[in-house]
């Protein structure tokens, strides 16, 4: 039974930690569905947002202000995304906006480091990192606090994008957009403040995954190696799907964490590394488009 | 279709370029340079990282594979030399070396079997399974690192001809020879009927198919390629320059390095390799020198490392708008401007063709 017990736990662990995977691909998703970009740099965006987030914090703005004074921030990496990076390339290929996010996200992260060091810092949410007591009482398994938070925090995130998505004005026009920029603005709808607003929104999201993140790990470099396995979540839940983030995030939370507990001791451990990978690769095989993907057509 | 490859033709120009690169590489260096400083920390570290530049070049620069896992090859070339070595106490050390490139090809073209199915970002998450497990596996094996547990292992000698190299004047000289031929040779392979294969893939892959070019074996071919060029450049970037075997030194930031080195210098060029690996190389060198000359070590040491990402972030950017075609590129113009029509023709300029116009 406690073997039964443990596996759960293990499970359910590995969930938790896949929904804060999910949180970074979900900035991910958001830019490439408005925009068929593949934003590389949105790892590097966690790390300017939460970096920044808690370096004003240090020099002692209270929490919510400078919460929003980040926001304000990464609105302002937005704004000067879309007129020094997207516009001159507009009608490029995906591969050459795909290098130009790299140079982005090798731009914020020196910015990052220049501006606030690069010493770890703590983060304190005022959510530990154990498990809650009366979920361990009542049925022994181990939940840690901060894991339910970001699971709560990034499922509820993903509801909130997908209603604004789906039912609201602006969510049409980013539609609209995402399926033809070109035929979208000839009919009047504002190419610019729409890609603004998602660069905001995922500059937000970016800064939540950070926080949540940084609570666990500390605020550091290492964060942009995290974000590095939203990669592989994005290719099992498909790039274009907001509810594929979270159920790619899922599977490979999970996975890796059942890979590393009973299969990982064979192999000296830290599997994690390459596991998502290498799943990733076997779902490339069988499913390109991912699970909730739009099929990719190509022509000559 | 023909299959064998097109055996190296070459210009009035090629010969001048060759024998202006050798004399300088053989007799001006030499005469010149007398400080170790140069050629242990700027020249033999560049004639590496030039090498494992011309393999992603080929990848992806040539074949329009976008992979980022160039430093997992070069450390199983890096370790399968020194196991060679160390094991097989016969093989000479050039031996030792093809071996490992020829190790790395084959992890190449495991790695390079996902390249049949997807493309793009795709490809490149499935290059970076390379990276970390091909690090990993060294890491988690003791074998691989003949059971030693301080973590950095100390090369061996070169030996060749029965004499051990030691001085960093001999090291650089084997690293001209080994590097001229194989830059030759892939210049070769891209002149010939193979680059043109890899290239029509690069341009559309789906009609290069629709001619008759085999997808499979061409981007296996350049995989394989590829990786034995980073294996090899590994061997030679641990057992010249690094002197010493630590998977981290092959981690993910030597990977974008040299993306970045690929991207910068100019994709689907040879020179840009060279030019690429110098930039990214001298690079800091010149800033930290600024650094500590200019404002006399008031800067601090984070934010120099800052200003070059940010330097390389921005280039990048720069580039991609601007120029796609990389410093390699501006350095035909400028030429051209110089010595008028004489140069015009020295280039064919299919060679040069724009990857970023790929796909879409």
């Amino acid at each position: 039974m406690t073997e039964f017990l443990f596996f759960i736990e293990v499970v359910v662990g590995g969930l938790l930690a896949g929904t804060m995977y999910s949180l970074v691909a979900l900035g991910f998703v958001l830019i490439y569905k408005a925009s068929s970009t593949f934003n590389f740099a949105q790892g590097a965006m966690v790390f300017f947002a939460v970096l920044a987030f808690v370096g004003l914090m240090e020099l002692g703005l209270p929490f919510v202000l400078a919460f929003f004074a980040t926001v304000f921030l990464m609105f302002l990496v937005g704004y000067f995304t879309e007129r020094l990076v997207l516009k001159p390339l507009m009608n490029q290929s995906e591969d050459t906006m795909l290098m130009a996010t790299i140079g982005l996200g090798f731009v914020l992260e020196g910015l990052a480091q220049a501006a606030w060091g690069v010493e770890v810092r703590r983060l304190d949410l005022g959510i530990g990192d154990f498990p809650i007591p009366w979920i361990a009482d009542s049925t022994g398994l181990f939940i840690s606090a901060l894991d339910l938070t970001a699971g709560t925090v990034s499922i509820s995130m993903i509801i909130g994008l997908s209603i604004l998505f789906k039912y609201t004005k602006m969510g049409l026009g980013l539609r609209a957009v995402a399926d033809d920029a070109g035929a979208a603005s000839s009919i009047g709808i504002p190419l610019k403040s729409i890609m603004l607003m998602v660069w905001t929104t995922a500059g937000i999201v970016a800064l939540i995954a950070g926080m949540m993140w940084g609570a666990r790990a500390g605020v550091q470099f290492a964060l942009v190696d995290l974000a590095l396995k939203a990669l592989p979540v994005l290719i099992i839940g498909g790039f274009s799907s907001i509810p594929g983030a979270i159920v790619g995030g899922l599977i490979i939370g999970a996975t890796e964490k059942v890979l590393e507990v009973y299969i990982g001791p064979f192999f000296g451990g830290a599997i994690e590394g390459w596991a998502p990978y290498v799943l990733a690769i076997f779902f490339l095989l069988y499913r390109p488009e991912g699970l909730f993907g739009e099929k990719i057509i190509r022509r000559v | 279709m023909r299959t064998q490859p097109v055996f190296m033709t070459f210009k009035k120009d090629d010969i001048i370029n060759f024998v202006v690169l050798m004399t300088l590489a053989f007799i001006i260096i030499p005469m010149t340079v007398k400080t170790d400083y140069w050629y242990t920390s700027i020249l033999i570290p560049w004639l590496c990282l030039s090498l494992a530049a011309i393999g992603q070049q080929i990848v992806m620069g040539y074949t329009g594979q976008l992979a980022l896992g160039a430093a997992g090859f070069m450390a199983a070339g890096a370790f399968a030399c020194f196991n060679l070595v160390l094991r097989v106490p016969d093989l000479p050390f050039v031996g030792a070396l093809a071996l490992s490139g020829l190790i790395a090809a084959a992890f190449g073209i495991l790695f390079g079997l996902p390249s049949l199915r997807v493309r793009g970002i795709y490809l490149m998450v499935a290059t970076l399974a390379s990276q970390f497990f091909i690090i990993w596996m060294i890491d988690k094996f003791g074998w691989f690192k003949n059971y030693d547990t301080s973590g950095i292992i100390t090369t061996q000698d070169i030996v060749i001809f029965g004499k051990s190299l030691t001085s960093p004047m001999e090291m650089f000289f084997v690293l001209v020879v080994i590097v001229t031929v194989l830059t030759l040779l892939a210049m070769n392979m891209a002149r010939g009927s193979t680059g043109r294969r890899w290239m029509a893939v690069r341009d559309m892959d789906i009609a290069a198919e629709s001619m008759g070019i085999s997808l499979l074996r061409t981007k296996l071919q350049a995989f394989a390629i590829s990786a034995f060029y980073c294996g090899v450049a590994g061997a030679l970037f641990a057992f010249t320059y690094l002197k010493s075997l630590e998977p981290v030194a092959f981690d993910i930031k030597l990977s974008f390095k040299i993306l970045f080195m690929v991207i910068l210098g100019g994709l689907g060029t040879i020179n840009g390799a060279f030019i690429g690996a110098a930039f990214i190389l001298l690079f800091p060198v010149v800033l930290n020198t600024v650094g500590n000359n200019v404002f006399h070590g008031s800067i601090d040491a984070t934010i120099i490392s800052a200003t070059e990402q940010v330097v390389f972030g921005v280039l990048i950017i720069v580039f991609m708008i601007y120029e796609p075609l990389g410093m390699a590129k501006l350095w035909d113009s400028i030429k051209q401007r110089l010595f008028g029509r004489n140069s015009k023709e020295s280039e064919a300029p299919v060679d040069q063709a724009d990857v970023g116009k790929q796909g879409s």
